[in-house]
């Protein structure tokens, strides 16, 4: 089954790849992610068969496609915190799976993630989270780390909020300690994993225009997971549909708004109806229903 | 969250109590603190029958504890038991002709060595022999003893 | 039958694949033990919630298990006029047996379990998985502190128990029953051997800790990252930790005091 899936899979984003315009600056750099031909696998369930990513540098690149997809699963291979069934990742020339521990956690420290959930260290403050990647890997002197963690704090509107435990933080409060914290060693790649569920409309404002000012000014590589088709197009230069353990779809967001196939138009318009299932798969609902009773 | 000097200190306070407990046990409960550290000297003596005795079973003068049990062996040629008693260096003048009997601590208890002095001028030196001992009273014994007389009383 | 057999291999793979993964994990703390000596800081807070939390507990049972001890004792050896060697009694089986035992029953369901739940709300709510993304070492940064500061509460633990034990113990038989304090402390001293008894007392305690910490630690970074998943992992560690406990304690005593 796996192996006809895998086979169109090829032909697909073969197919994809002769239409998908380059874009102009980057086509010349070697991309800083890149994918090829990925499996992998949860149980019996399939996630990705035959995926092909690449993730330019200097850019904000958006991943989006329908919720179970596997867009946390697949910034997880990239981390090298899953191991793929197949097929490589790699980061910066590195093949991420390749590495030993050590290599590893040395391209980690180049790397910030912001957990969907935050993953804040429940028993420290909201400073001494931010401060945490800095004690760990640094040796900077207390005024200075105390410096740097304010301005971080402060680029995401929390700085009053030092003292505060994550208990006591908001969904979206504890959100954006968690981007300040990944920003905090500078790191040359940010992954967001959902940045934008949970926030108010002011601090959404704010986030995009965080997102898209820390990209730029520190030259950093974006990796963009997210639903919100609106603020997700404002700021990305290329995006990802995935569908189905595959790129369905890939390109700037105006064209692939317009332009695209009848599935990502529902997608990215969200209308209900379409290609794209919103149903997790399952036997018809009439043979479950009656199947159950007789 | 506790402070650092707060954490510090009851974990001090922790492991200074532990150490104490430790310290006590060590100390007042078993025999580390009545152990015998000083010098001593080594004395023989032969029994018939040594019962159930054990080495480091105490030597006791007076009901004083006066040595320990170093070594128990055994005698091919006379078919005794060889008890070598080291005998605490401070305790030097004890006489020649000590008279040493194994007794039992209680009803059931362990059983160690009791030292009655003799009257010689003599004293014991490192390598002396005790030549008057009496053998441990094996229970038995004492009962089987005990059944003959009286049957011999019957007979009578 | 044939199912009954295939039910018990596969338990039986299941075990083995789960030790092994103990052991891997095992070999990770030890190997990573060079963190604690640099970063003392991290052991002191383990210290705290490991040790320092779970002093109270085991002084109140100390204490009353040696006064139940002297209880029970002296009815049963008063009936043979042997009194005076209720100290012996008390001390012996305390040093050798209920203190190292006890104690780590007790550690395994105080400390143990919040050790367990500690871990597996971290895995969670990836916590585990943040630190391992910020390029951090969960196993270095938040199991091998643990696991060390149970390692050497353990046996000051048991210590403390058994300390208070006799303790107790004495103010029982002694000061309410009236045996002779000079019998009690002397015929105690004479045949408590610090080598035989208390030394060992103090190996099987060590030996305890290790094995609870080690279950503790592992249930949690192994437990199922929910809710329920915890709360399983929670009270396996309780029940594995208990007969870990009393299989090593039997294990043990045989080949020390045989
Ligand atoms: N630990 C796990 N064990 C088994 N299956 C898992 C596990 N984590 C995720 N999955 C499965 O993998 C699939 C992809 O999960 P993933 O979290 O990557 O989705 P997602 O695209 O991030 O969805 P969302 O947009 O809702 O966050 C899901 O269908 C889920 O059922
Ligand atoms: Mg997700």
């Amino acid at each position: 089954m796996s192996l006809t899936a895998g086979t169109q899979g090829g032909e697909a984003s073969a197919a994809r790849s002769v239409e998908r315009a380059p874009l102009p600056d980057e086509s010349a750099r070697e991309p800083l992610v890149r994918i090829r031909n990925l499996y992998f696998s949860r149980g019996e369930r399939q996630i990705f068969s035959g995926l092909d990513i690449d993730i330019p540098r200097g850019g904000i690149t958006a991943i989006m496609g329908p919720s179970g997809t596997g867009k946390t699963t697949l910034l997880k291979l990239i981390g090298g915190q899953l191991r793929p069934d197949q097929g490589s990742v790699e980061v910066d020339g590195l093949n991420v799976h390749e590495l030993n521990r050590q290599e590893l956690y040395q391209l980690r420290m180049r790397m910030g993630m912001l957990f969907q959930s935050g993953a804040l260290l429940t028993d420290l403050s909201v400073f001494e989270n931010v401060a945490f990647p800095l004690r760990e890997h640094t040796a900077l002197p207390e005024p200075l780390l105390r410096k740097l963690v304010l301005l971080k704090l402060e680029a995401v509107g929390l700085r009053g909020a030092r003292d505060l435990m994550p208990s006591q933080l908001s969904g979206g409060m504890a959100r954006r300690v968690a981007l300040a914290r990944a920003i905090a060693l500078d790191p040359m790649m940010i992954m967001y994993d959902e940045p934008f569920t949970g926030q108010d409309p002011i601090s959404l404002g704010v986030l995009v225009k965080l997102i898209r000012q820390l990209n730029d000014a520190a030259g950093l590589t974006s990796i963009l997971v997210s639903h919100d088709v609106e603020e997700t197009n404002a700021i990305a230069d290329l995006v990802y549909v995935i569908s189905a353990g595959k790129v369905v779809e890939s390109g700037d967001p105006a064209r692939l708004t317009q332009s695209g196939s009848e599935w990502t138009r529902q997608f990215m318009q969200g209308l209900p109806d379409g290609p794209v299932p919103f149903h997790y798969p399952a036997p018809p609902l009439e043979k479950d229903i009656l199947g159950a009773e007789s | 969250m506790k402070s650092s000097r707060q954490l510090e200190m009851l974990v001090g306070v922790f492991m200074a109590i532990g150490m104490v407990a430790l310290f006590f046990l060590a100390m007042q409960v078993s025999n580390l603190g009545t152990l015998h550290t000083g010098d001593s000297y080594e004395v023989k003596a032969r029994f018939d029958n040594i019962g159930s005795l054990k080495v480091k079973a105490p030597v006791t003068m007076a009901g004083v504890e006066v040595g320990r049990i170093s070594k128990i062996g055994f005698d091919k040629e006379r078919f005794q038991a060889l008890v070598t008693l080291s005998i605490y260096a401070e305790y030097d003048a004890i006489p020649q002709d000590t008279y040493a009997k194994i007794l039992t601590a209680g009803l059931l208890g362990e059983q160690y060595i009791g030292l009655d002095p003799g009257g010689s001028d003599e004293v014991l030196k490192d390598g002396s022999e005790i030549e008057v001992t009496q053998s441990a009273l094996v229970l038995e014994e004492v009962i089987g003893q005990f059944i003959f007389s009286k049957a011999q009383e019957g007979e009578k | 039958m044939t199912g009954l057999l295939a039910r018990l291999g596969r338990s039986g793979i299941i075990f083995l694949r789960h030790l092994g993964r103990a052991t891997v994990l095992l070999l990770h703390i030890l190997a990573s033990m060079g963190e604690v000596l640099r970063r003392p800081r991290l052991l002191l807070e383990q210290l705290f919630s490991v040790g320092v939390l779970t002093v109270l507990i085991i002084a109140v049972s100390g204490l009353f298990v040696g006064m139940v001890l002297s209880l029970q004792g002296y009815y049963i050896l008063s009936q043979f006029a042997a009194e005076a060697t209720l100290g012996v009694m008390v001390a012996a089986s305390l040093v050798r047996e209920l203190g190292p035992v006890v104690t780590a029953l007790l550690f395994a369901g105080r400390a143990g379990s919040a050790l367990t739940a500690e871990i597996g709300l971290m895995k969670a709510t990836e916590q585990l998985s943040g630190l391992e993304m910020m390029a951090v070492d969960p196993v270095r940064r938040v199991l091998t502190p643990r696991f060390v500061a149970g390692f050497i509460s353990m046996p000051l633990l048991a210590a403390l128990f058994s300390a208070l034990g006799v303790l107790g113990g004495w103010f029982v038989g002694v000061g309410l029953l009236g045996v002779d304090d000079g019998a009690w402390w002397g015929q105690m001293q004479a045949r408590i051997d610090w080598n035989e008894d208390l030394f060992n007392g103090v190996i099987k305690s060590l030996v305890f800790g290790f094995a609870c910490v080690w279950i503790a630690i592992f249930q949690g970074y192994n437990c199922l990252p929910t809710s329920a998943g915890v709360s399983r992992a929670t009270t396996r560690t309780v029940v594995h930790s208990s007969l870990a406990v009393l299989a090593l304690d039997f294990a043990l005593t045989a080949l020390m005091f045989n």
